[in-house]
Formats: C-alpha cells, sequence, structure tokens
C-alpha cells in the first residue's frame, strides 16, 4: 500500500513539472527561431513514435505481415484519417477492421 | 452562468476524440484495480497524475517486480514529451494570468495539445486562444476521470476481447494521419516510427525520446533540403 501511495506521488510530480515546465516556470523565455522551426514536427514525430510500435511488434518483436490484424487496421485507419480528417470515423472502422482481420486470421 | 464562446468551440472540436479519450481512461481504471489499488487510491491517482501512458507503463513495472525508482523514472521519461507541449503552447497562453497557469499546466495532454494547435490555425485573440485550450482541455478531463471511474468500477468485466486499448492507437492516428500534408512532416513522422520500433528493446522507455527527436531532426533536415533546392 505504501508503495503504491509513493508511485502516485512519484508520478504525480513527474507528470506535473514536464507540463508546468514552460507554461508556469519558464513563462518568459524567448523561444528561438530554431525551435520553433523544430515544433513544427513535433506533434507528427512523438504520435508516431507512440503508435507506429503498437502496430508492428507483437510482444516486443518485429511482426510485418498479412498476418499482423493491428497492422492491417492500423493501415487502413490511417488512410481513413488521412482521406476524411475525421476522428471518429476513423475510430469505428478501426476497431471493426481489427476484428473484422482478427476473425479472418483465426 | 454563461460559458465563453471558445469554451463551447473547444467542446465541439473535442467531440470526435472524446470516445478514445473515454477507452483510455477505463482502460487505465482497469489496469489500476488489477495491480491490486482500492477503488479510491486508482481515482486519486487518476487526478493527482492525469497522465494515461505512464500510469500504465509504471504499473506495468511496479507489478512485474522492478523497484519503485525504476517505475517513476520510466514515467518520467514517458511524460517528458510534455515539456515539448509546454514549450509549444507557453507563447499560446501569454494572455493567462499566473494565478491559472499552474491549473492550464496540469490539463496538458496529447490530445488537448493536438486540438488546441489544430484550432488556432485560425486567427485567435489572445484572450480567445486561452479559453480554447481550457475549453479542449476541461473536455478531455471530465471524460477521462468518467472513464477511469468506468473502467475502476467495472475492472476485469471488460472483456479483453473488445481489445478496447487498440482504441488509443487509433485516436492517436485520427489526429496525426491528417496533418501530414507535406514531405517535411512526412518525413518527421516516417523516422519517428522507424527509430521507435529499433529502439524499442532500450531500457526505460528511452526510445520514445529517441525516436521523437530523431523525428524532429528528420523533419527539420527535409525542410532545410527542399528550402535550398528552392533557391
Amino acid at each position: 500500500m505504501t508503495a503504491f501511495l509513493l508511485l502516485i506521488l512519484g508520478l504525480a510530480l513527474t507528470s506535473f513539472i514536464p507540463r508546468a515546465s514552460f507554461i508556469l516556470l519558464f513563462a518568459r523565455w524567448p523561444v528561438p527561431a530554431p525551435v520553433q522551426r523544430a515544433l513544427r514536427y513535433v506533434p507528427a514525430a512523438v504520435f508516431s513514435a507512440i503508435l507506429v510500435p503498437e502496430l508492428v511488434l507483437t510482444a516486443g518483436s518485429v511482426h510485418i505481415g498479412l498476418d499482423n490484424p493491428r497492422l492491417l487496421a492500423g493501415i487502413l485507419a490511417g488512410a481513413i484519417a488521412w482521406r476524411t480528417r475525421n476522428t471518429l470515423i476513423t475510430i469505428v472502422t478501426g476497431m471493426l477492421a481489427l476484428h473484422f482481420f482478427g476473425y479472418l486470421l483465426s | 452562468m454563461q460559458l465563453h464562446p471558445q469554451i463551447l468551440a473547444a467542446v465541439k472540436a473535442c467531440l470526435p476524440v472524446l470516445p478514445g479519450v473515454f477507452a483510455f481512461g477505463a482502460i487505465s481504471g482497469v489496469a489500476m484495480v488489477a495491480a491490486g489499488m482500492p477503488h479510491y487510491m486508482a481515482m486519486a491517482m487518476s487526478v493527482l497524475v492525469y497522465a494515461g501512458s505512464s500510469q500504465l507503463a509504471a504499473l506495468q513495472l511496479l507489478t512485474s517486480g522492478s523497484p519503485l525508482a525504476i517505475a517513476v523514472l520510466a514515467a518520467l521519461v514517458i511524460n517528458l514529451r510534455f515539456s515539448i507541449y509546454s514549450l509549444s503552447m507557453a507563447p499560446h497562453l501569454a494572455a493567462a494570468s499566473p494565478r491559472w497557469r499552474p491549473l492550464l499546466s496540469y490539463l496538458l495532454t496529447d490530445n488537448g495539445y493536438a486540438i488546441t494547435l489544430r484550432g488556432y490555425e485560425r486567427p485567435l485573440g489572445a484572450g480567445d486562444k486561452v479559453w480554447y485550450y481550457f475549453g479542449s482541455c476541461a473536455a478531455i478531463w471530465i471524460t477521462w476521470q468518467i472513464g477511469t471511474l468506468t473502467g475502476v468500477l467495472l475492472g476485469a468485466r471488460i472483456p479483453s476481447a473488445w481489445h478496447l486499448e487498440f482504441s488509443i492507437v487509433l485516436t492517436f492516428l485520427g489526429i496525426v494521419a491528417p496533418t501530414i500534408r507535406d514531405r517535411a512532416v512526412a518525413a518527421a513522422a516516417c523516422a519517428a516510427g522507424v527509430t521507435a520500433v529499433l529502439a524499442w528493446p532500450l531500457p526505460l522507455r528511452l526510445g520514445l525520446l529517441l525516436a521523437a527527436a530523431a523525428g524532429i531532426a528528420a523533419g527539420m533536415l527535409v525542410e532545410g533540403i527542399l528550402e535550398e533546392r528552392r533557391r
């Protein structure tokens, strides 16, 4: 139980400090031009870094092929997201595709 | 009481991602109860920490026998991306008073950041920008906490065969894929994705940081090359 309390305390700090870093703590820092240019690529880089392993890895090892339902559903959902710019349609078709491909492959 | 019009606009812009936020919240609720947390403690964690992926990773490390310090360190690595969002958001929140800044910081999330940036593509006054940010973040916070509560109460009764966790991936995909409209951004996404897969075996989820850095570098590199060619 103490471990959980310490974990909550530790995580509360490690999540708040990065969030507050520039909005609260260094709010007066003038952002240099190269950093501003770099910021344009942050969403694409960070989100891609989070989600590509989720599609491509199975239990920690690379799994690229027609027998990976998450990869197939992800590619389909990505194409739909790119065309429609609609997050809800992306989620619904992606979930349906995951179950459909999973069913086909089982 | 009248809500600020920018709050309403922001909530409307958030609607498509809220199902994914709810599902992610529910998953983290289930995970906390499964790790042996009492209900009240799981809700306290959800409110105090409010960072789903770091909560899941830290709990997974702790319950698989890693020391507490390692679990917290892994969470810090995962949460470092918030400092980039914070840096990116700070100029837009210049009109916010110091009293509100702790709350505005606390509310910063992946989805809130992405939706707010998209909302800023149309011209907005400095005060309106703060309200827009607050509106989208508040909608996400409320949905997240309801999702977590649902997960905590339902616990193991949500069948794992539903693969609810995949809706998180799809939410991120729905956010990022439409932003890939030029070669530099595409290069950033590709480099980050490939690096994240190659660096996956690194401890403490350091691969995430490395991949984000590689993606940003690739984007700037391609931008530089394309500018060079235009001259």
